[in-house]
């Protein structure tokens, strides 16, 4: 059999300041740019509008800009500030973007209320459409709604049949969304199979829709608006998480070991999640709900290295007795060392999957784990063990204490 | 169990057959059972392009599996009840309730306002009758006042902390109800309508599948509907000035204005005026019994709206009518009066509000008016809206990404643990046909993070098994049988296999606690993988290795793994 970790003999313990360094250079490095950089924190915790554009062919992103910067209230004042709007390319598709714009204060009860950021994209780029299509309907941005309405106002057929404009106004959405990922290249490309159309009515609808509708250049995939309140209600609520989740592991690890080894997994866990947040914000990586789920997860996943270590060394301890405390600990690691490293391994690959194919949403969930894996397998042996050892290492410390001064009393009684 | 651990006796091949032979029939009936609410239709009977046909397959499965709004499409979003509206509304009421009952009773008394949210000030000159204007308008509030403050300027009454948390907690219910009918009027396919959030926060979530643009039913869920029929005090002035004149400081008027539609027929174009209107209405929204909108008789593409009242919203209305021929009737619409006909003749128990109306706003405000009126209004905290397209991509890439996975860890396994590799192939497989029939069973959505939890599964779900394989591989190394190895490995590893599962669902149980929709949809589909992983890693897994074990009848000298 292939067997990468046969008989490892390696001193973790005794390489433990090594260990200990790099944590501690990580967790300053990311401490520092924390409090250099901040966090790039996603809509939902920073409140704001996120729209994810596609385009049949990218406007100059400047030109976006400016036109943003136009878009004015029903009291003429300017909606968006142009400095605050991020502007991203989504990798990998030549023809998506990312609109980002930050969240007005108070503007729930505003009188545009939170969606203002929205239509004001929407507004805009329609300003860059085609200019001499203005004025038609756009079926690449509009909804089903809005496109059988202008067809019941408009009454081609002069039926003034409703459910049947309904119909095609689905099929024309259809086709857009399931067969043209959401943009329409000619408005003479829209299919008319919808049943109750005759020739001669397809015909006048054709006719209709060329004169009266436009296949527009951008239509909008999804759009997250959040409030600033709920914005800050979820910051609050995903620490108060993260730290109910670490207490119950520590019970749970209390309960089923010694709650000393509950402190050692726990802090483990807390320097992982830690350093995963350093790393974020060195990067600047956008930090979402997404990724808040993949660190509780981590906290999760990242005690099973750690469990297992610790399963292995209590066995051990009750095996041998009278070894060295150190001794045993470094053989526990050895002995589940090829187990630590092909969980890990083969967790990550999936994850490295996730990371690789799974798209733009799942990107910041997918990088905090990669992160968060390598991380939580090294800390397991690199940091969980040792300060149980500490620990350990201390009530013996402790014990012999008293037992010195049981003895000193003794021998003065006698 | 004849497998018990620790047991160096070996039963008889016999025995263990018939073991061996029931623990596959439940493990393919589980399976068969699985793969029955994944993949085949449960309305009618299979057929065979169930089988053969890959979008059938496809289309099978999304019936058995609901998908999340981030995957198919739709509209999340999170209202706010501004529950102070409510008090202040009963508080109004009370007010004027209150003016009246001091009136009647002789009570003399300087102004009765509200001072505040939930706060009633009554200014008297002296507090000689203080007692009694405590006892008449306390009977009048109810239990739900009391008073704060009795001296010789003023008797202050103020509502109670619970009254007011009932009337919010109210407020929001009903809100939701109304919301409720309005969004059912839509036709949208199963919509989620709940309450969200701690009581105190009165929010409501709504879940609109299939609608990537909620722009008409946001501004219909929002819409006031507050509709109300009041007597017109002489004719409309053509400023707000002139009007307030005539209106002369009456604490009983009000004015609003009069916005009428342009009329083709006179050509008379759209005119703003002004008219001076009772403050308390004849007849309002609660008597309403019905509204519809139908064309107009202005002909083209107008519609007005004809409204019904209730029994006793018509006998109001009919005694009114018949006193005041030849004096108008203001209609009102969330204090902007439509129309001010004057009276002909008695009416009673119908009416129409006209004006500029295309077919859909007309639509949407009889919808409004029939549903009821909002106790309080509405404010938008959240929106997330996804279109299908982008739906679809999303199913696309995690399809991909899960196939790449799954890949690469049967692939590493095989290379790893040869034989033993098969054994934890095929235990994955199971595992993943149950997380799929849980999910479907349970009636649980799938979500794009939810994907991402099936792709977690696989690499957890093979945690175990190598947990399990290093541990036969070190006892074989230490010169144990092959049975009594297998055997330890599995007693041994068990333990740490339910602490590592546990953690972890521990964690997914804290998610789904935290999360709405599409995390809690991860949360879900994490902790059913890990579930279906415990049954197929250790049961399905040792019954291979069983298999394995008894098939040549003999002691087994060495093993694959």
């Amino acid at each position: 059999m292939i067997q990468l970790f046969k008989d490892t003999h390696i001193d973790f313990i005794g390489k433990k300041k090594i260990f200990i360094a790099v944590s501690v250079a990580l967790m300053i490095a990311g401490g520092i740019s924390v409090w250099l950089r901040g966090f790039n924190l996603g809509v939902d915790f920073a409140g704001g509008t996120m729209a994810y554009v596609r385009f049949k062919q990218v406007p100059p992103l400047d030109q976006i800009r400016k036109a943003l910067g136009e878009q004015k209230d029903a009291s003429g004042k300017q909606i968006i500030e142009t400095e605050k709007v991020t502007i991203q390319t989504i990798s990998g598709t030549g023809n998506q973007l990312l609109i980002r714009l930050p969240q007005i204060r108070g503007s729930e009860t505003q009188e545009g209320g939170i969606d203002a950021g929205k239509r004001a994209i929407i507004a805009a780029l329609t300003t860059l459409n085609d200019p001499s299509q203005t004025g038609k309907t756009d079926l690449n941005s509009r909804g089903v709604a809005d496109i059988r309405d202008r067809l019941i106002q408009l009454d081609p057929l002069g039926n003034r049949d409703e459910s049947l404009y309904g119909r095609i106004a689905d099929r024309i959405v259809d086709y857009r969304d399931k067969e043209r990922s959401g943009l329409i290249d000619k408005v003479s490309d829209v299919p008319l199979d919808v049943q109750g159309l005759g020739d001669s009515d397809r015909q006048k609808l054709r006719q209709a829709l060329e004169q009266n509708f436009t296949a527009g250049n951008f239509n909008v995939g999804s759009v997250e608006i959040v409030g600033p309140q709920v914005g800050s209600e979820l910051q609050k609520r995903a620490i108060y998480v993260t730290l109910a989740a670490l207490v119950g592991m520590l019970i749970y690890i209390a309960f089923r070991f010694e709650w000393i080894y509950g402190v050692g997994a726990v802090i483990a866990v807390f320097h992982d999640v830690m350093i995963t947040l350093g790393i974020f914000s060195m990067l600047q990586k956008e930090i979402s709900l997404t990724v808040i789920a993949a660190l509780l997860t981590l906290v999760g996943y990242s005690m099973n290295d750690t469990i297992v270590i610790f399963d292995r060394i209590r066995e051990n301890l009750k095996l041998r007795r009278r070894d060295d405390l150190i001794v045993i600990v470094n053989d526990s690691i050895n002995q589940t060392l090829s187990r630590t490293i092909l969980t890990s391994g083969l967790t990550l690959l999936s994850v490295i999957s996730l990371y690789l194919f799974g798209g733009e949403v799942l990107n910041g969930f997918a990088l905090a784990l990669l992160i968060g894996i390598i991380i939580g397998s090294y800390s397991s042996i690199g940091i969980a063990s040792p300060i149980m050892i500490w620990w350990k290492r201390y009530q013996e410390q402790q014990i012999a204490a008293q037992r010195a001064a049981a003895r000193a009393s003794k021998a003065k009684a006698v | 169990m004849l497998f018990t651990p620790g047991s160096f006796v070996l039963p008889p091949v016999s025995k263990m057959r018939k073991e061996l032979r029931r623990r596959v029939i439940i493990i393919l009936a589980i399976t068969a059972i699985g793969i029955y609410l994944v993949f085949f239709p449960h309305d009618r009977r299979p057929r065979l392009r169930d089988l053969t046909s890959w979008s059938q397959i496809k289309a099978n499965i999304a019936e058995n599996i609901k998908l999340g709004l981030d995957l198919k499409g739709g509209s999340h979003l999170v209202l706010w009840v501004q529950t102070d509206d409510a008090i202040r509304t009963i508080t109004d009421n009370n007010v004027l309730e209150a003016e009246k009952i001091l009136k009647k009773e002789g009570i003399p008394f300087k102004s009765v306002k509200a001072t505040g949210l939930g706060q009633i000030t009554v200014e008297v000159s002296d507090g000689s009758r203080n007692p009694d204007i405590e006892e008449k308008l306390r009977d009048d509030f109810g239990p739900g006042w009391e008073r704060t403050r009795s001296d010789g300027g003023a008797v202050v009454f103020t509502m109670k902390e619970s009254e007011m948390n009932d009337i919010r907690r109210t407020a929001t219910n009903q809100a939701k109800t109304i919301i409720e009918n309005r969004v059912n009027a839509f036709g949208v396919a199963e919509p989620t309508i709940q309450l969200h959030g701690r009581e105190q926060d009165h929010q409501i979530l709504l879940q609109l599948p299939g609608i990537d643009d909620p722009e008409r039913v946001k501004r219909t869920l929002n819409a006031e509907s507050r509709l109300e029929l009041k007597e017109v005090f002489g004719d409309p002035h053509p400023t707000k000035e002139a009007a307030e004149a005539a209106r002369a400081g009456d604490p009983n008027k009000m004015v609003i204005p009069l916005k009428e539609r342009a009329d083709a027929e006179t050509g008379q174009p759209a005119s703003t005026s002004y008219i001076v209107v009772a403050k308390t209405p004849v007849v309002s929204g609660i008597d309403l019994r019905g509204a519809d909108a139908v064309p107009s008789q202005y002909g083209g593409h107008e519609y007005k709206i004809n409204f019904q009242l209730k029994p006793n919203g018509a006998a109001k209305f009919e005694q009114f009518t018949s006193a005041n021929i030849g004096k108008r009737l203001a209609i009102v619409l969330n204090d902007e009066a439509k129309s001010a006909p004057t009276i002909q003749a008695a009416i009673s128990d119908r009416g129409e509000i006209t004006g500029a109306f295309t077919k859909e706003s007309a639509e949407d405000l009889a919808l409004v008016l029939r549903s009821g009126a909002l106790p309080a209004k509405v404010v938008y905290l959240e929106e997330r809206t996804v279109g299908p397209s982008l739906g679809a991509d999303s199913i696309r890439q995690g399809v991909i990404a899960s196939i790449v996975g799954l890949v690469l860890v049967v692939l590493c396994m095989l290379i790893y643990y040869r034989g033993a590799g098969v054994n934890a192939t095929l235990a994955l497989i199971v595992n993943l046909v149950l997380l799929l029939a849980g999910l479907a069973m349970l009636g649980a959505v799938l979500t794009l993070p939810g994907i991402a939890g099936v792709i977690l599964t696989i690499g957890m779900a093979v945690d175990s098994n190598v947990l399990i394989f290093e541990r036969i591989r070190e006892e074989i190394r230490n010169g144990k049988v092959i049975v009594s190895a297998v055997d330890t490995g599995f007693k041994r590893a068990f333990l740490t296999i339910i602490d590592t599962h546990v953690t972890t669902i521990v964690s997914a149980a804290f998610l789904f606690v935290f999360g709405t929709g599409p995390i809690r949809g991860f949360a879900v589909t994490l902790a059913i993988g890990l579930i279906a992983n415990l049954f197929a890693s250790v049961y399905v897994s040792r019954t291979i290795f069983n298999f394995i074990l008894t098939r040549s009848g003999q002691r087994v000298e060495s093993l694959s793994i």
